[in-house]
């Protein structure tokens, strides 16, 4: 098996879901019983093969399984049926500075995360500049990680797995971590680790980073494999899939938050006031969003999301950026996102609605792709790329 | 190297996956050296005293129970053939093996639970979360006892050439206590309150050995109700006594302990190890589901 790098063989997993435990002594022995449980079957008997040095995609809808089989991978949980088989050096990201004590200070604990990680001393020696210098921690090195600030914590954690230089490097849905000019760091170094031949292996739900990142990729659904393959095509299918399931309950996608403030409805005006499910590149377009507040909430920040079919976002206005972040709600009401010139370009494009907290964390309601449209083709007449940029063409001859 | 992870229908022979097992905690001694190193320097990070705690403990310990028991109960401790007759002595050669064994009873239980995180997190040989917590504790052990061989020396208890001696008697109780943390540890992940049923039960051991008192001082027979019951004998058979024993033989009488002693500990060492490895090995696979 020179040529992969895990291989996974009719591997199951069983979970239980506990619908009594008694995880005390005592209560065992007063029920005569530990636990009464469930049995419930995460992973299916899935069995297929990671190539050496590809970078390779699970995806999956939450509860299809996909981070069980990672941590199956990474030897955290161990299957009851089947196994799995890796060559090299692995290392995962599921947990950003897991491990850290706060107590110790940064260079302490680079040291002893590094060998949780399986490095030797001499090795972390020649890489703590590294790992320092990409984390942009080097001021605060010797103070306890407990004084560090969230950022800075994930930063070195995320520094440290990634300069380990892992043959396999196995990472759950965390690269949305740090500013942008940090994230930028961490797609070179992805990028890095896939041209010296290095394994990756991603869950996410990110389409669109993860259709263009790897080269294959597993699709699961409720613990079983539905298709593995070359990237594109899986990750196609698995759109195509979510998809259908949301055309056929009505306009619904996956829809969380705490519902203070619910959105209603969501609709697209077009100028002279009618619901169109196809516009126009260049048309007039409102969105407009009902919500209601069931309670008085302050400063809700509603916020669309326009994404292309492929995942590509294109872009994401909210309140809190415009500077228009209501005091209080109260009651029914509504927001509308004018739009005087859609220079999008032709293609399907789906759009997100969510209500959260000032901070952006806590989220109210947030309804993920709760509308699709189309574009066609008008003016400006364009076809190729995300928008147009509405520029004039001019031509002449001799110096300009 | 491959590594692979295997269901219950498994291929790979046991031999076979119990060699890999051991080449791979041999490989992760460098882990375990930073794992102990974090135990020792969290332990005392946020004292002001920081690591004189670790003397300022047994010191207490030994005033206390020689008012106790010295002064107020009159025990009187036996005259070593060197000539040596001193209560607190006699106590502390007793003592600390005691307190490196009730410690580390403690410690290796929560060691699991205590790092739940990185459990769930990381995979690393889980073993090494309670080896570490205990060798932390033979780092402390081990300054006890050189500040106890020089107080020793001092009242001229010719101690340094029983340095290898006491150097195995160490060893085998690490060995010891390592097997029982071993299975304390995983039982604790899956019964959370094993750890005040270890309470009470170091309560009951610690007047159940010879540490604040001689052996001699158990009789040895009682008379229950017509039948002869050999006290001592059963007494002895105690391996924490003979531990005790062979501590004090070694260090208070500077005398080789009994061979029936060495056995015993022998013995117990490698049954307590065997067992807390097999229990710990059967049970860890659904440790990171639990904790």
């Amino acid at each position: 098996m020179d040529d992969v790098a895990i291989r996974i063989e009719e591997v199951s997993k069983l979970f239980r879901l506990y619908d009594e435990r008694n995880d005390s002594l005592k209560a065992t022995i007063m029920r005569g019983r530990r636990s009464r449980y469930q049995e419930f079957w995460a992973l299916n008997d899935i069995t297929f093969d990671i190539p050496t040095g590809t970078t390779f995609g699970i995806i999956g809808e939450n509860g299809s399984g996909k981070s069980t089989l990672l941590k199956c991978i990474a030897r955290i949980l161990f299957p009851e049926k089947g196994q799995i088989q890796s060559r090299g050096k692995m290392s995962a990201l599921l947990e950003l500075g897991a491990g850290f004590h706060p107590e110790l200070s940064g260079r302490e604990n680079v040291y002893l995360n590094g060998s949780i990680l399986g490095l030797s001393k001499r090795q972390i020696d020649a890489k703590f500049d590294d790992i320092v210098g990409f984390a942009g921690i080097e001021a605060f090195i010797d103070a306890p990680v407990k004084n560090y600030s969230s950022g800075m914590y994930v930063r070195l954690g995320f520094s440290i797995a990634i300069n380990i230089e892992p043959d396999i490097l196995l990472i759950d849905e965390i690269l949305a971590v740090g500013d942008a000019d940090f994230q930028q760091r961490c797609f070179e170094k992805f990028a890095e680790l896939r041209q010296s031949g290095r394994t990756v292996v991603i869950v996410s739900h990110a389409l669109g980073n993860l259709r263009s990142m790897c080269d294959h990729a597993a699709l699961l659904e409720h613990g079983n494999l539905v298709s593995v393959g070359a990237a594109t095509e899986v990750v196609d299918l698995y759109r195509g899939q979510t998809h259908l399931d949301r055309v056929a309950d009505g306009e619904h996608g996956t829809r969380w938050g705490s519902g203070e403030v619910r959105i209603e409805s969501v609709r697209i005006v077009a100028a002279d006031g009618s619901s169109p499910s196809v516009v126009r590149t260049g048309d007039d377009v409102t969105v407009l969003v009902h919500y209601r507040a069931n309670e008085a909430v302050e400063q809700p920040v509603f916020s669309i999301a326009l994404r292309r079919m492929d995942g590509q976002d294109v872009a994401a206005p909210n309140l809190r950026d415009a500077n228009l972040v209501p005091e209080k709600v109260d009651g029914e009401g509504w927001v509308r996102y004018r739009i005087g010139r859609l220079l999008l370009l032709p293609g399907a494009y789906d759009l997100s609605v969510s209500v959260y907290d000032y901070t952006l964390n806590h989220p109210y309601d947030h309804r993920e792709q709760v509308l699709r449209f189309d574009v066609d083709f008008g003016t400006p007449h364009e076809e190729h790329g995300v928008v147009s940029l509405d520029g004039e063409w001019t031509l002449g001859v001799g110096e300009p | 190297m491959a590594v692979q992870t295997t269901g219950s229908g498994t291929r790979v022979s046991r031999r076979r996956r119990f060699h890999r097992r051991v080449a791979e905690l041999f490989a992760s001694r460098e882990l375990l050296v930073n794992l102990t190193l974090r135990e020792l320097r969290s332990r005392y990070k946020r004292s002001v005293l920081g690591w004189s705690w670790s003397l300022i403990n047994p010191l207490s310990n030994v005033i206390i129970y020689s008012i106790v028991f010295s002064v107020v109960l009159k025990v009187q401790p036996p005259t070593s053939p060197t000539g040596l007759k001193s209560f607190p002595l006699f106590l502390l050669c007793g003592l600390i093996p005691w307190m490196f064994f009730a410690n580390g009873m403690g410690n290796t239980t929560e060691s699991l639970l205590a790092n739940g995180n990185l459990i769930k997190k990381v995979y690393f040989p889980r073993e090494l979360l309670v080896t570490a917590a205990v060798g932390s504790l033979v780092i402390t052990l081990l300054i006890e006892m050189g500040v106890l061989m020089a107080v020793l020396l001092i009242v001229g208890n010719m101690v340094l050439v029983w340095i290898p001696m006491v150097l195995v008697l160490v060893f085998l109780e690490a060995v010891l206590v390592l097997g029982v943390g071993l299975m304390l540890s995983v039982l604790n992940v899956f019964f959370r309150d094993f750890r005040y049923l270890i309470t009470v039960l170091l309560n009951v051991l610690f007047y159940a050995i010879p540490i604040v008192y001689p052996v001699t001082y158990v009789p040895v027979e009682a008379h229950v109700a017509g039948v002869t019951i050999p006290m001592r004998r059963i007494y002895e058979l105690n391996p924490l006594t003979r531990l005790v024993g062979a501590y004090r033989d070694v260090l208070y009488d500077t005398r080789f302990p009994s061979v029936s002693t060495m056995l015993i500990i022998v013995t117990a060492a490698v049954f307590c190890f065997a067992l807390g490895w097999a229990v710990f090995a059967r049970l860890q696979r659904r440790v990171a589901e639990e904790v």
